[in-house]
C-alpha cells in the first residue's frame, strides 16, 4: 500500500513541478502569431510550390495578412489553388478577389531527336545544367531543350515528363498549375508560362532559336528562322520579331491561326484547336488538321 | 633539399608528355581565320573593321570593349569576310570576325628580327610605358583563363606587388607547349619578367618549374646565375602546382585568402611564361598578340607536336596536320586532360588561351560508370583548397545552396582533383560547378541590392 | 567520322575504383585468414567460408528481390563485410548462427540504410554485436587453438581478456601471470591453455603485415590505426603505472580484437570521419572508450562496442570537424 502511496506522490510531484514549468515557459516564451496566418494557411494547398515566389504557404499566408493589413493583396495570387482558393482567402480576409487568369507551361522548343541531329555525344552528369555549361549540348542547337529533365525533377504535381520519342517535355495541362517552377528549373528558359486561354486553345512560336536563319535551320529543321512571315499575316500586331526570332503576344493574339500556316519551318503551332477546319481559311487545311491532330495528341 | 610545392592536397596524374622533346614547327597559314570577339575575361572586343576591309598581319580587329577587355588583332593578311557568329570553345555560336586569308603581308610597324633586347638598352621604357604597350597589344594570360595581363600590373589599392612570379609548372599531363617555349625562347622569357618586374615596380622574380622539366630548370638557371634579382625555383611534381594561388604557395610560401583575395593580395603577381613571351614581343618588337605556342598531343594522334600557331586556325587544320582524327571514339580539348574544354566541333579556332589541344581516344575519352559514394574521404585529402568535394556536391545536386556557400564552395578552382581521385568514378566537379555557379549568382545578386 | 564526346572537365581519370580499396583490403586480410587456418584449422575455414558465403548471398537477394536495383555482389564489400564478421566470430560457432549474424550484418547493419556506403554502422560490428547478446554463451566460448580438425566439439578456455578481466574483478594482479607471453601473443599462442579468441585476431603480426600493405598502396591513412593504438598504450599504460591490476599496455595492444578493430573495423570508410583531423579526434575516442569496456565494463572485449558508439558519432564529427581552408595559414614566412 505504503509503495503505491510513495509512487503516487512522487509522479504526482514530477507532474507538478513538470507543469509548472511548462506553463512558466509557455507564457514567457509565447510569440504572437495573428491567428489569421494560419487560417490562411489552412486554406492554402499545402504544396509548398513556390509558384507564388514565396518559400512555401507559410510565407504566402504571412504576405496575404500583412497584404489585407496595408489594404491591398493584389498580386498575391496562389496558382495552385486559383481563384477558389484565393476567393476563400478573400473571404476570410475581408478583401476583394484579385482576379488572375489561369496559366500553363508551355515548351518552347520542337527539336526532337528527328527534327534536331545529334553532333555530340555528352558524357557527364545528366542535368540540363551541367550540359548548359558544358558547351551547346549534343544538337548544334545552342538555345534550344536540352532534353535532360531539369523541369522534370522541378514539377511538383508529376505534369511535365519527358517523352522518350522526342526527347523532348511535355505538359499534362490538367496536372499544371502554372506554378512556373520547371521554366525557373529550365537554364535556357525554353519554358514560357502562358495563359491557358479560351478553352485551352494557344498559338505560339515552338522555338526559341536566336541565330540568323541559315545556322538555326541547320541546327534543327523546325527552327523559328526570323523571316517575318507571320510577322506580315497577322493583322492584330500581335507577332515581333526580333534576335531572329518571332514571339505571339497571348494578349493580342485573336487565335485566327494564319501565322500558323505560313510559317515555313512549322514553327508556329496551335493547340487545342477541334480538328474541324473554322471557316475563312483555305488551302492550308490538310496540313493544318493534321498538325491539330498531332498537337492534340501530344497535349493529352 | 625537399623540392618546394604547395601545402594542402593534390594528385599526381599521368604525364603522357609525348611531345616535350618535339621541336616546334611553324603551323601552315589558314585559308580562312576565325577571330571570337570574346578571347578573354571580361567585356567582349569591338570590332573597328567592316565586311570586305583589307587587313595585314597585326591589323586591329578589335578594340577593347571596356576595361576589363582585350583588343584583338590579325594574324593573317587578307579580306575581312564577315562579321558573324561562329563555334568557339565554348560550344555556342559568339560573335566572331571571318578573315579570309591573301597572302602573308605584315604590319610594317612589327620588328621581325630576330636581336635579343634587354631592357637595359631601353632606359625611354617606364613602367608605365611598359603597362601601355602589354595594354595595346591585348596581351592576356596565356595559360588559359585568359586575364588581361595589364590589370594584373596595376595591383588594386591596399595591395603592393612584391615579386612577380613567372608560371612555368605546365603540371597538366600531355601539353608541352611552355616547356618548348622555355627551351626555345629562353633568353626572350627573361627578358619578359624583366619587363614584367619593371611594369610591376618590384625587383624580385620567381621562376616556378616542376622538376619533371630538368632541362629547363638546367638552361634557366645558367642563363640567371648572374642575376640575383630572379631565382629558378624548381618545384616537385603535383597537380594542380599551375594553379595561380598553388603556385604562390609553393614558391613563397604564403597562401592567398578565400575569395575575393587575389594573389597580389599577398604581394605576388602571377604571369604565364607564354605570357612573359608576349610581353617581351608587344614590348621590344611591337607586335600584338596573334601567334601562341600550341601542342596538338593524343596518344593515338600519328604525329602530335607543338607548333607555332597564327590565332584564329581553326583547330582541324592543325589535327590534320598531325595525321588526323584516330579511329574510334574521341574527344576533342582545348587544353588538357584535366581543365580543358570538350569541343563539339574541330572548326574552332586557336584563341589566346589555347595551349594545347589533346585528343583522347575511345576508353580515355569516355567517363567510367559512377558508383556509390564509399565516403572514403580520398576527395577530401587531394583538394588543393582544403574543401569537402563530396558535401559540396551531394548539397549542390540536392540544391541547398546555403549549405554550399557556408562550405565556402566559391574557393573552388575547379581543378578537378576530386573528380581525378574517386573511386566511385562520381561527377563531383559537374555538381559543383553548379553549385558554384548558382552561389556566384546568388552573391551577385546580394550585392546589386546593397 | 562519328560525334565527338564531350563532357565538363575533367576528362582523365584515376586508376583507382572501388573494388580496388575493397579487394585490397580483403588482399591485407589474407596473413591473417591464413594463420587462422593454421591454429584453428577446419572450425576458422567453416566459420569464414559460411560467413563470406552467406553475406553475398544476403547481398545479392536484398538488392535482387527487395530493392531492385543493379546488384553490387562483386564490389567487393559484401565479401569484406562476411570476412571480417567471420575474424570476429569464435571458430567453434555453429553454422546456423553465422547464418544469423550474415543476415543481420547485411541486411540490417546496411541494406536498411541502402547499401554500400549509406550505412551508419559498421555492418560487421552490427552483426557481431547482435550475436553477442543473442548468444553469449557461444559467442564467448573460445577454443584452444592448435585443434585443426575440430569444429564445435573444440576444448574452450578463457582468453587473455578474461584473465585480465578477472585481475581486476579479484583485485588480484598475480592472475596476470597466466597470460601468454608478448612473444606468443604476437604471433599467435600455441599449445598454451589459454583460449585464443576469434578467428581473426589470433595472430597480431598478420593483422600489422595487412596494415603495412594497405598503407603501402594508400588504400588506408595512418590516422586512425595509429592513433587508437597510441591511445590504448598511453591509457592503460597510465593505469598499469597506477595499479598493477591493470594489465601492461603491451598485453593490451596485442590481446583481443584491439589489433583487428584499430586496423580494419574502425577503418572502414564509411562510418569513419572524413577529415585527418576527425579521424584523429575518432581514434583517440575509441581507443579510450576501448580500455574503459574492457576494464570497467560488462564485457571482457570493448573494442567492438567503441568502434559502434563512434560510428555514432561520425556525422556530427563531419559536421564540425572541417579541414583546413587554403588561406587559413597566412603568411609562414620563410624567405
Amino acid at each position: 500500500m505504503n509503495f503505491i502511496l510513495i509512487a503516487l506522490v512522487v509522479l504526482g510531484g514530477i507532474a507538478l513541478v513538470a507543469a509548472v514549468i511548462l506553463y512558466i515557459c509557455s507564457k514567457k516564451f509565447a510569440v504572437h502569431e495573428d491567428p489569421r496566418i494560419g487560417q490562411v494557411a489552412s486554406v492554402l494547398p499545402g504544396a509548398n510550390c513556390g509558384g507564388c515566389g514565396f518559400a512555401g504557404c507559410s510565407g504566402m499566408a504571412d504576405a496575404l495578412v500583412k497584404g489585407a493589413d496595408s489594404g491591398s493583396i493584389e498580386g498575391l495570387f496562389c496558382p495552385v489553388g486559383g481563384s477558389a482558393v484565393m476567393g476563400q482567402v478573400a473571404d476570410l480576409l475581408g478583401m476583394a478577389v484579385a482576379n488572375s487568369e489561369p496559366k500553363v507551361a508551355v515548351v518552347r522548343c520542337n527539336g526532337t531527336c528527328e527534327l534536331r541531329k545529334r553532333i555530340a555525344v555528352y558524357d557527364g552528369l545528366k542535368t540540363c545544367t551541367a550540359v548548359n555549361a558544358c558547351g551547346a549540348g549534343e544538337t548544334g542547337c545552342g538555345f534550344g531543350c536540352l532534353g535532360c529533365g531539369d523541369c522534370v525533377s522541378a514539377c511538383q504535381f508529376g505534369a511535365i515528363q519527358i517523352n522518350p520519342e522526342t526527347g523532348l517535355p511535355e505538359v499534362d495541362e490538367d496536372k499544371c498549375i502554372g506554378c512556373g517552377a520547371c521554366a525557373k528549373a529550365c537554364p535556357r528558359h525554353v519554358i514560357e508560362l502562358r495563359k491557358k486561354g479560351p478553352k485551352g486553345r494557344r498559338v505560339y512560336v515552338r522555338c526559341v532559336n536566336k541565330d540568323k536563319g541559315a545556322a538555326a535551320m541547320k541546327a534543327c529543321k523546325a527552327a523559328c528562322i526570323g523571316c517575318g512571315k507571320c510577322l506580315k499575316e497577322c493583322k492584330f500586331e500581335a507577332i515581333t520579331v526580333e534576335n531572329n526570332l518571332s514571339y505571339i503576344d497571348p494578349d493580342k493574339c485573336r487565335m485566327c491561326r494564319k501565322c500558323e500556316a505560313a510559317c515555313p519551318t512549322g514553327a508556329i503551332v496551335a493547340v487545342n484547336f477541334p480538328p474541324r477546319k473554322p471557316k475563312a481559311e483555305s488551302g492550308v487545311e490538310v496540313a493544318t488538321a493534321a498538325k491539330n491532330g498531332s498537337e492534340n495528341k501530344e497535349e493529352a | 633539399m625537399k623540392l618546394r610545392t604547395f601545402r594542402i592536397g593534390g594528385i599526381h596524374p599521368e604525364e603522357n608528355k609525348i611531345t616535350a622533346e618535339v621541336a616546334t614547327k611553324v603551323a601552315a597559314l589558314p585559308t580562312q581565320a576565325i577571330f571570337p570577339l570574346s578571347q578573354h575575361i571580361g567585356a567582349p572586343a569591338k570590332p573597328v573593321v567592316a565586311k570586305g576591309d583589307k587587313v595585314k598581319v597585326g591589323t586591329l580587329l578589335a578594340e577593347a570593349g571596356g576595361f576589363v577587355s582585350a583588343p584583338i588583332y590579325s594574324s593573317v593578311s587578307g579580306t575581312v569576310l564577315k562579321i558573324d557568329n561562329a563555334v568557339d570553345a565554348t560550344g555556342y555560336r559568339k560573335p566572331c570576325i571571318i578573315v579570309k586569308v591573301e597572302g602573308d603581308e605584315w604590319e610594317e610597324s612589327i620588328d621581325r628580327s630576330d636581336k635579343l633586347e634587354t631592357v637595359a638598352a631601353h632606359p625611354e621604357l617606364t613602367p608605365e610605358e611598359i603597362v601601355n604597350r602589354i595594354k595595346v597589344a591585348g596581351v592576356t594570360g596565356m595559360g588559359g583563363a585568359g586575364f588581361p595581363t595589364f590589370i594584373k600590373l596595376c595591383p588594386p589599392p591596399g595591395a603592393k606587388a612584391e615579386c612577380v612570379i613567372i608560371n612555368g609548372v605546365e603540371c597538366e599531363p600531355y601539353i608541352t607547349s611552355d616547356y618548348r617555349l622555355m627551351m626555345e625562347h629562353a633568353d626572350e622569357i627573361l627578358v619578359g619578367l624583366d619587363l614584367l618586374m619593371k611594369a610591376a615596380k618590384v625587383d624580385k622574380g620567381y621562376i616556378g618549374i616542376e622538376d619533371n622539366k630538368p632541362e629547363a630548370i638546367r638552361l634557366l638557371e645558367e642563363k640567371t646565375a648572374n642575376n640575383p634579382n630572379v631565382e629558378i625555383v624548381p618545384l616537385a611534381k603535383k597537380y594542380p602546382q599551375g594553379g595561380e594561388k598553388q603556385l604562390v604557395d609553393a614558391v613563397i610560401r604564403r597562401q592567398v585568402p578565400a575569395p575575393p583575395a587575389i594573389p597580389v593580395n599577398v604581394g605576388a603577381i602571377v604571369q604565364n611564361v607564354g605570357t612573359a613571351f608576349a610581353v617581351y614581343q608587344a614590348v621590344m618588337k611591337n607586335k600584338p598578340l596573334f601567334e601562341r605556342y600550341t601542342t596538338v598531343t593524343g596518344k593515338k594522334v600519328a604525329n602530335p607536336g607543338n607548333f607555332l600557331v597564327r590565332m584564329g586556325t581553326p583547330m582541324k587544320e592543325l589535327i590534320d596536320f598531325c595525321g588526323g582524327m584516330p579511329e574510334g571514339d574521341n574527344k576533342v580539348l582545348a587544353g588538357g586532360p584535366m581543365m580543358g574544354k570538350a569541343l563539339t566541333s574541330t572548326e574552332v579556332p586557336v584563341c589566346k588561351g589555347t595551349n594545347s589541344i589533346t585528343i583522347l581516344t575511345d576508353s580515355d575519352a569516355r567517363r567510367k560508370k559512377p558508383q556509390a559514394c564509399i565516403r572514403c574521404a580520398k576527395c577530401v585529402s587531394v583538394c588543393p583548397m582544403g574543401l569537402e568535394p563530396f558535401l559540396l556536391a551531394t548539397a549542390s545536386s540536392m540544391h541547398n545552396w546555403e549549405k554550399v556557400e557556408q562550405e565556402d564552395i566559391t574557393s573552388c578552382i575547379e581543378c578537378g582533383s576530386c573528380q581525378f581521385t574517386c573511386p566511385a568514378h562520381r561527377p563531383l566537379l559537374d555538381n559543383i560547378r553548379l553549385g558554384k555557379t548558382t552561389v556566384m549568382g546568388i552573391i551577385r545578386a546580394r550585392n546589386a541590392k546593397k | 567520322m562519328s560525334n565527338l564526346i564531350v563532357s565538363l572537365s575533367p576528362h582523365a581519370h584515376g586508376t583507382d575504383s572501388v573494388e580496388r580499396n575493397m579487394y585490397g583490403v580483403i588482399l591485407a586480410l589474407v596473413p591473417a585468414l591464413l594463420v587462422s587456418f593454421f591454429y584453428f584449422g577446419i572450425g576458422s575455414a567453416i566459420v569464414c567460408l559460411t560467413s563470406v558465403a552467406a553475406c553475398m548471398f544476403f547481398e545479392w537477394a536484398i538488392t535482387k528481390y527487395l530493392l531492385k536495383k543493379e546488384s553490387t555482389v562483386l564490389d567487393g564489400s559484401a565479401i569484406l563485410t562476411g570476412l571480417l564478421l567471420g575474424f570476429n566470430l569464435p571458430s567453434n560457432l555453429p553454422v546456423w548462427i553465422v547464418l544469423i549474424g550474415a543476415l543481420v550484418a547485411i541486411g540490417v547493419g546496411k541494406m536498411t540504410f541502402g547499401g554500400l556506403g549509406c550505412n551508419p554502422f559498421n555492418p560487421a560490428l552490427v552483426g557481431r554485436c547482435f550475436l553477442l547478446v543473442s548468444f553469449p554463451v557461444e559467442m564467448t566460448s573460445w577454443p584452444v587453438a592448435g585443434q585443426l580438425l575440430k569444429y564445435t566439439d573444440a576444448t574452450t578456455a578463457a582468453t587473455p581478456l578474461s584473465v585480465m578481466k578477472n585481475a581486476i574483478k579479484t583485485g588480484d594482479a598475480s592472475c596476470l601471470n597466466q597470460l601468454p607471453d608478448s612473444m606468443s601473443m604476437l604471433l599467435g599462442n600455441p599449445g598454451l591453455n589459454n583460449g585464443a579468441g576469434t578467428v581473426g585476431e589470433v595472430c597480431a603480426l598478420a593483422l600489422l603485415l595487412g596494415l603495412a600493405f594497405m598503407l603501402w598502396k594508400k588504400i588506408i591513412t595512418w590516422h586512425i590505426p595509429v592513433s587508437i593504438i597510441a591511445t590504448v598504450f598511453v591509457f592503460s599504460g597510465i593505469l598499469h603505472l597506477a595499479n598493477p591490476v591493470y594489465a601492461s599496455p603491451v598485453a593490451e595492444l596485442l590481446s583481443g580484437g584491439l589489433m583487428l578493430g584499430a586496423i580494419f573495423m574502425a577503418t572502414d570508410y564509411v562510418t569513419s570521419p572524413m577529415t585527418y583531423k576527425g579521424q584523429l579526434i575518432y581514434g583517440v575516442a575509441i581507443g579510450f572508450l576501448t580500455v574503459v569496456i574492457r576494464n570497467w565494463g560488462a564485457y571482457p572485449e570493448g573494442m567492438s562496442f567503441a568502434i559502434l558508439i563512434m560510428n555514432a558519432f561520425t556525422p556530427l564529427i563531419n559536421a564540425y570537424i572541417k579541414p583546413k581552408r587554403f588561406g587559413e595559414v597566412i603568411k609562414k614566412e620563410d624567405k
